[in-house]
């Protein structure tokens, strides 16, 4: 590990979990740039995650961090920065854990816009328990409770956190990581509540069950179905079919919900 | 400042509570019968520099309130049962992770939806047993207006204390009940607040008992030192282990760190018991019937007592263990089918005959019902 | 092969699981597999884009000497 990088992590608690390949590391391993290249203060971030594979990353990371009950790492979050708005409050959670189980969570810390940046490792599968189909297996693929294929409808993430509130909303992948660590860098500076969907790979237990070969193929894989938005624009629906689509969807500045609460303690205290 | 009488309701006399105890933090979810300690909170909690948010569901106001107190704030949460319920998952957490929190359980008829205006005492086992997995918990049940605002503050002193989540476990009526209440100059009240980590102590490690009384202190987030709190199984690191040995000393530490102090948390009322022949225990509203009972029948001449317990867990052992044995009866009313009696009659240990006087049909134990039951049990003996 | 680069390529035996994203992505094909553990065989054609750093899982690979740290 480059040295300026070691301060960040619990080094005595590597080599991590994960399996070879899975590109939960490379997740982690670009939160971390991010904060390094934004050169924010270690002593005044908290990392809260919830329950699966993505949900270990804050154990190796050397912040307060707080790994929490399945799916509500955004409740404790939300707990944590409205009792202490000058924390950066950063939700490291899994496809699984945000979507399915966190998902009231994760609509309404986005309709307060609450200052959290949310990180989601959607690798399109429950890891941890070893390869049951989530709420973002694409339709038609296998998992271990879907052995005839999955008939669930996934969600576009990305497109459910805007229609809820979300004030920052963007898409990167393992793959592209140069842009992937700009997008948490930009996530991390939005005030307001930010979510990044952040596509990852999973070769034990999506790549296995859906016979999509080695780390390196599910990563080709990824690399040539990911579209830039701005290139998007010009397909028809046909063509976009199984796509993923990589980029900024949606910013705006809007009141953030600390900021707001601060207004509240001033008004109640009126004429006091 | 001068104190001054209050006509106060118990939900309200709760929030009054809190505040004097140093709540300044409050995550709920609205629910009857325990709705307007949220409200309450919401009006009060911005005029001292608190923060109150209304959660989308009960779970999530439960792992706020945990978040909130990680920062260091001592926060609360309120609700009744089917919202008790939803928040059994995360008091678990705070348990294990030693996370000091209130929650306030207005209890109605159940089970489910059960009879949402209506009173109960139907949540004295879940209060104990909810959550997963053997844990610490502190049960505190008042009885009137004016204690529960002094239960409120002992619940947060245990709570900061010991490190364990503290239910203060109310029933409808005590909580919609107004009686005048003269509330104590703030001065005078005892305040604890959760032991901080030695300034000298380099390396600090979060679930470390370092003074050797089971209760690490506990550094919060933001303050500057950076550690890992996990819902798993955890050594004095605070990082997860399967080890046997280290989850043996875990849990053995969480659960003596309140079996070792039992003088100190278990409170209870003794009224008329040193010549009772038959002694009534109860707790909350149905004591209030009991009291009634027990005046009337003295009265009357008849030898009887009871128990009023302010701590419900852990059960008041040494209550039953040292009534003499002049007792004959035991009887535990309250409104359910028969929950603490099965404890009770544990305590017991044959020495007595217990026996349980039960109601669950929304209405309250009358002291009329006291008495029948007391003069039928006597009438066995 | 002796280099003309004043940099290295370090890889860390202990925390690298052989995964192969490095070689395989390598844009100038610096890498070679040695039963797939990575081996730096083209160091001269290393263009210092770290993607193999980046995109390294286990935070195995880094790329440039202590010159290019400070």
């Amino acid at each position: 590990m480059r040295k300026e990088l070691e301060k960040y992590f619990r080094t005595e608690k590597l080599p991590h979990i994960w399996c070879p390949g899975c590109s939960h590391g490379i997740l982690t391993g670009a939160v971390v740039r991010a904060i390094d290249n934004l050169k924010l203060d270690q002593k005044k971030i908290c990392i809260v995650s919830g329950i699966g594979c993505s949900s270990r990353a804050p154990g190796y990371l050397n912040f307060y961090t707080l790994h929490t009950t399945h799916g509500r790492a955004l409740a404790f979050a939300t707990g944590i920065k409205l009792a202490n708005p000058d924390l950066k409050v950063i939700v490291l959670t899994g496809d699984g854990d945000c979507a399915a189980i966190g998902g009231n969570h994760f609509i309404h810390a986005a309709r307060r816009n609450i200052d959290i940046t949310t990180i989601v490792f959607n690798n399109s599968i429950y890891g941890m328990t070893s390869g049951q189909y989530s709420p973002m297996t694409p339709k038609g693929s296998y998992a271990t409770t879907a052995p005839y294929g999955n008939i669930d409808r996934n969600f576009d993430l990305c497109k459910l956190a805007q229609s809820a509130g979300a004030t920052y909303v963007a898409r990167g992948t393992v793959y592209h990581i140069p842009q992937l660590i700009k997008i948490i860098e930009k996530a991390l500076q939005h005030k307001g509540f930010s979510l990044v969907d952040a596509v990852s790979i999973c070769p034990t237990y999506f790549g296995r069950k859906n016979k999509m070969g080695s780390p390196v193929k599910m990563m080709e894989f990824i690399r040539d179905v990911s579209i830039p938005i701005k290139s998007a624009e010009k397909l028809s629906k046909e063509e976009l079919a199984g796509k993923i689509l990589i980029g900024e969807f949606y910013e705006e500045q809007a009141p953030e919900y600390t900021e707001e609460y601060a207004k509240v303690i001033e008004k109640s205290q009126e004429g006091d | 400042m001068s104190s001054k009488a209050r006509l106060m309701q118990g939900n309200e006399a709760c929030v009054e509570g809190a505040i004097a105890a140093g709540m300044r933090f409050y995550a709920g979810y609205p629910i009857t019968p325990s709705t307007e300690i949220a409200e309450l909170s919401a009006e009060m909690l911005p005029k001292v520099g608190g923060k109150f948010i209304q959660m989308e569901d009960e779970i999530a106001s439960m792992g706020a309130v945990i978040g909130a107190s990680l920062t260091g704030l001592k926060a609360m949460t309120a609700t009744s049962g089917p919202g008790f319920s939803l928040k059994q998952e995360n008091i678990g957490f705070a348990s294990l992770t030693e996370v000091p929190c209130v929650i306030v359980n207005v209890q109605r008829g159940g089970p489910s939806t059960g009879l949402p205006t209506l009173p109960a005492q139907g949540d004295v086992m879940q209060a104990r047993w909810g959550t997963h997995g053997d844990h610490p918990i502190i049960v505190l049940s008042p009885s009137y207006v004016k204690e529960v605002y002094e239960l409120t503050i002992r619940a947060f002193n245990l709570s900061e204390k010991y490190r364990v989540p503290c239910i203060l476990l109310m029933d409808e009526v005590v909580a919609h009940m107004r009686e005048k209440v003269e509330l104590p100059d703030p001065s005078t009240i005892k305040i604890i607040n959760r032991k901080k980590p030695d300034p000298s102590i380099v390396n600090y490690e979060p679930y470390r008992d370092y003074d050797g009384d089971g209760i690490p202190p506990m550094a919060s987030f933001g303050e500057g030192i950076p550690f890992h709190v996990t819902g798993l199984i955890h050594d004095v690191t605070g990082f997860p282990s399967t080890n046997a040995k280290v989850t043996e000393a875990l849990i053995t530490r969480l659960m003596k760190k309140i079996y070792d102090n039992l003088d100190d948390i278990v409170d209870y009322e003794c009224i008329s018991v040193e010549d009772a022949e038959t002694v009534i225990i109860s707790f909350g509203s149905t004591a209030r019937s009991v009291l009634r009972a027990v005046h009337l029948m003295r009265q009357e001449g008849h030898k009887i007592g009871m128990i009023r317990l302010k701590t419900i867990w852990p059960f008041a052992y040494k209550a039953i263990q040292n009534l003499s044995s002049a007792v004959k009866n035991l009887i535990v009313a309250e409104m359910n089918f028969g929950q603490l009696v099965e404890t009770v009659r544990a305590s017991a240990g044959g020495r007595f005959e217990v026996s349980g006087l039960n109601k669950f049909n929304g209405e309250l134990i009358t002291p009329d019902e006291v008495i029948a039951k007391v003069k039928e049990v006597m009438g066995r003996a | 092969m002796v280099s003309e680069k004043k940099f290295k390529i370090s890889i860390n035996d202990r925390t690298c699981k052989r995964c192969g994203i490095c070689i395989a992505f390598c844009p100038k094909k610096v890498f070679s597999s040695e039963n797939g553990k990575p081996v730096v065989v083209n160091l001269d054609a290393c263009t210092k884009c770290k993607l193999c750093e980046l995109r390294c899982p286990d935070y195995a690979i880094v790329v440039g000497g202590e010159e290019d740290e400070q």
